[in-house]
């Protein structure tokens, strides 16, 4: 092989394909090739950077350049002015949103600044359909090392001391939750994959598969491994065209190199993977709904206890984790424990990665050390919000958490800040929303997505949600009383306590949070005064994630 | 064919380890020495273009991999090309003029592995950046 000088990375994450990305690709190809330089310059595709609202991103390695809005026609000047003549394309630099100033460097956006990845190592360096790549960087040493050099409970044991807690949002203690798993006496036992991602404006889990699908794989198998399972379900909505394809492709890669199937690195531990699809409902994310419909039965949640753990997949024990949750696990087994546990706060270790959305400059992916400051997030990393607008509140955890104000930026973020703070961590959907918001609308929002999501199978599930949407409708319309504000109050937290399962257990966060912290946006609808802050009347202009 | 032991798998990591060995580096901020290169048109008409593969070659060879080669835009010394900048972290940035490709093995050696700049190819730097 001659030797490339260049590698020039082309996003194919489903942002940037969604702006062409591929196009862009294929004329990359067919320039350098007709320029004489398809010997010298790589040209890669790799996933999401995390950046999509700048896509189709291009990235040319050694130089570190980042060229942000890319067409297809300015294939022709990445090749002509960049690789050929050494220059770079001013126009395609990355531009500051308050400074004007273009940026060359990955390293010097601010975007990237704070960032620790380690979910997201992988994302955006290597080309996900190449397993090679994948183990040219330290891939499927962990599993190595784990199977080969290391006991099941040594296994468990290092998850446990690095205080990984499930990145799904409920926050359990992974290592804790293999160990209980182990810990059940069955010849048959199954390690689970949760890739449903349901919360609307997340796809941190989605950006993992498409980006990083083998780290998934190999920390299935090292998780398998130590609980003792021998099967393995990836469940992922066939929303996800891409991942699944990549996921596919990455599965062959794997059986071929002997990296699944039987006796795996020559031992007699064997495990494989299969995926199943998901419809895209929100309830299937929940994990005993989402066993239930790996066993082709309706998405509809049980009550708990048994957990899976203990009876799962027909009956068996059956450890869910989640796809981020997952990708941190190789990295601990090769740097250890303590590597991770000095990342982060005292009850939350590691990294986080959020998907930021709404009214913010720099719409994409992040991933941040826990114990962070939302302000940090919001203005240094995501760029503020555009516009000049007044910051107004953040709802984190989607349509399970709550809104944080500007009283509760400066608090270091982790499972149980944002639990104090009303709201929680949830998957790690960040929605940002400024001055011109009216958060009884915003509320009306999630409820209309729950109760749309609420899967009927408990009474104050189905009821409750459509009664709670029906009054928040009545407020916004400036029909209601103030009486009917108290009911509202009242029966979100009836819901809240007495549900089924977490979806509406949780559904009334948005509407108890958006009490609490903008009663007067309430009373302003009721009384029918124009209020300050905010259009007084529900239009359904956001249609994300509606689907009436 | 299958992986059979950590032993073999490391194999092809190292088999493979070249093809991403730039990236991994350039991800990485910090310790790592940067080799600049002219690259304007001024720079490649000088040979610019050989002296970067000289490098790139060079350290792959030698399996040297803190070391990232930035192709990087004229700095207005057209009359010494190819410029080459040795970027040592901690050290002061040395500029250097007429690297031709044959003057790049002796860079790699007495700067980078001996640790003394090589005098006679040094280019006074008479300006500042903002
Ligand atoms: C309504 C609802 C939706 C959920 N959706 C997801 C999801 O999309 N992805 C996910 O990983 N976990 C989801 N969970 C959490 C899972 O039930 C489960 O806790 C998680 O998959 C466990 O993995 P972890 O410990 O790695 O987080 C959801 C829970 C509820 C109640
Ligand atoms: S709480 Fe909601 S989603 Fe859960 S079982 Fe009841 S109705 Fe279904
Ligand atoms: S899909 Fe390209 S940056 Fe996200």
């Amino acid at each position: 092989m001659a030797s490339t000088r260049t590698n020039i990375m082309v996003c194919c994450g489903t942002g940037c394909l969604a702006s062409e990305s591929e196009k862009v690709l294929k004329n990359l190809e067919v320039i350098a090739k007709a320029r004489g330089y398809a010997e010298e310059v790589q040209i890669i595709k790799t996933g999401c950077f995390g950046f999509c609202e700048q896509g189709p991103i291009v990235k040319v390695e050694p130089d570190n350049v980042f060229y942000v809005r890319v067409s297809p026609k300015d294939a022709k000047d990445i090749i002509d002015e960049h690789i050929i003549k050494g220059r770079k394309v001013e126009r395609l630099l990355y531009m500051e949103p308050n400074e004007n100033e273009r940026i060359k460097k990955q390293e010097d956006m601010p975007f990237y600044k704070k960032q620790l990845r380690v979910a997201l190592k992988n994302c955006g360096l290597i080309n996900p359909e190449d397993v090679y790549e994948y183990i040219a960087l330290g891939g499927y040493e962990a599993l190595g090392k784990a199977i080969t050099k290391m006991t099941r409970d040594q296994v468990i044991d290092t998850v446990k001391r690095s205080g990984l807690r499930g990145r799904g949002g409920g926050g359990f203690p992974t290592g804790l939750k293999w160990e209980i798993t182990k810990k059940q006496e069955s010849d048959v036992k199954f390690m689970i994959c949760n890739a449903d991602e349901g919360d609307p404006g997340a796809f941190m889990d989605r950006s993992i598969l498409e980006g990083d699908p083998h780290s998934v794989l190999e920390a299935m198998a090292i998780g398998a491994y130590a609980i003792g399972a021998d099967k393995g379900i990836i469940y992922i909505r066939a929303e996800y065209p891409l991942a699944i394809a990549r996921l596919n492709t990455a599965l062959k890669q794997a059986r071929e190199l002997g990296l699944l199937g039987k006796n795996i690195f020559g031992t007699d531990f064997s495990f494989d993977i299969n995926l199943k699809y998901g419809a895209g409902a929100f309830v299937c994310g929940e994990e005993t709904a989402l066993i239930n419909s790996c066993e082709g039965k309706r998405g509809e949640p049980n009550f708990k206890p048994p957990y899976p753990a203990e009876e799962g997949y027909w009956g068996h024990p059956t450890c869910v984790n989640n796809v981020e949750t997952f990708a941190n696990i190789p990295s601990i087994i090769m740097k250890g424990a303590d590597w991770f546990a000095a990342m982060g706060t005292e009850r939350s270790k590691g990294t986080k990665v959020f998907a930021l959305a709404g009214k913010i400059n720099n719409v994409g992916l992040v991933e941040v050390p826990m114990g962070i400051t939302l302000r940090e997030i919001i203005f240094d990393i995501g760029g503020g919000i555009p516009k000049g607008k007044k910051f107004k509140a953040v709802q984190t955890g989607g349509p399970s958490g709550g809104v944080i104000t500007e009283e509760g930026l400066d608090t270091p973020i982790d499972y149980d800040s944002l639990i104090e703070r009303g709201s929680m961590m949830g998957s790690g959907g960040m929605i940002v929303m400024d001055e011109d918001d009216n958060m009884v609308n915003i509320a009306k929002f999630y409820l209309e997505f729950t109760m749309d999501e609420a899967c009927g199978r408990c009474g104050p599930g189905r009821i409750g949600t459509k009664r709670l949407f029906e009054m928040l409708h009545k407020i916004s319309s400036g029909k209601a009383t103030m009486a009917d504000l108290d009911a509202l109050k009242q029966l979100a937290y009836m819901v809240k306590d007495s549900s089924l399962c977490g979806l509406c257990q949780t559904a009334p966060n948005p509407v108890i949070s958006t009490m609490k912290h903008f009663w007067d946006e309430y009373v302003a609808l009721v009384k029918d005064e124009d209020h300050p802050q905010g259009e007084g009347r529900y239009v359904p202009k956001n249609k994300i994630g509606m689907k009436s | 064919m299958k992986i059979k032991s950590l032993d073999e798998l490391r194999k092809i990591r190292e088999e493979h380890s070249n093809q991403v060995r730039l990236r991994e580096y350039g991800e990485m901020a910090g310790d790592k020495i940067e080799i600049l290169i002219g690259m304007a048109t001024c720079g490649i008409s000088s040979g610019a273009r050989e002296t970067l593969n000289a490098f790139v070659n060079a350290l792959s060879s030698e399996d040297i991999d803190n070391i990232k080669v930035v192709p990087v835009g004229c700095i207005g010394y057209c009359h010494s090309e190819p410029t080459v900048q040795v970027n040592i972290p901690g050290q002061k940035p040395v500029l250097y003029g007429n690297v031709k490709e044959n003057k790049v093995r002796d860079i790699i050696e007495k700067h980078i592995k001996g640790g003394k700049p090589i005098e006679n190819l040094i280019l006074h730097v008479d300006f500042e950046r903002a």
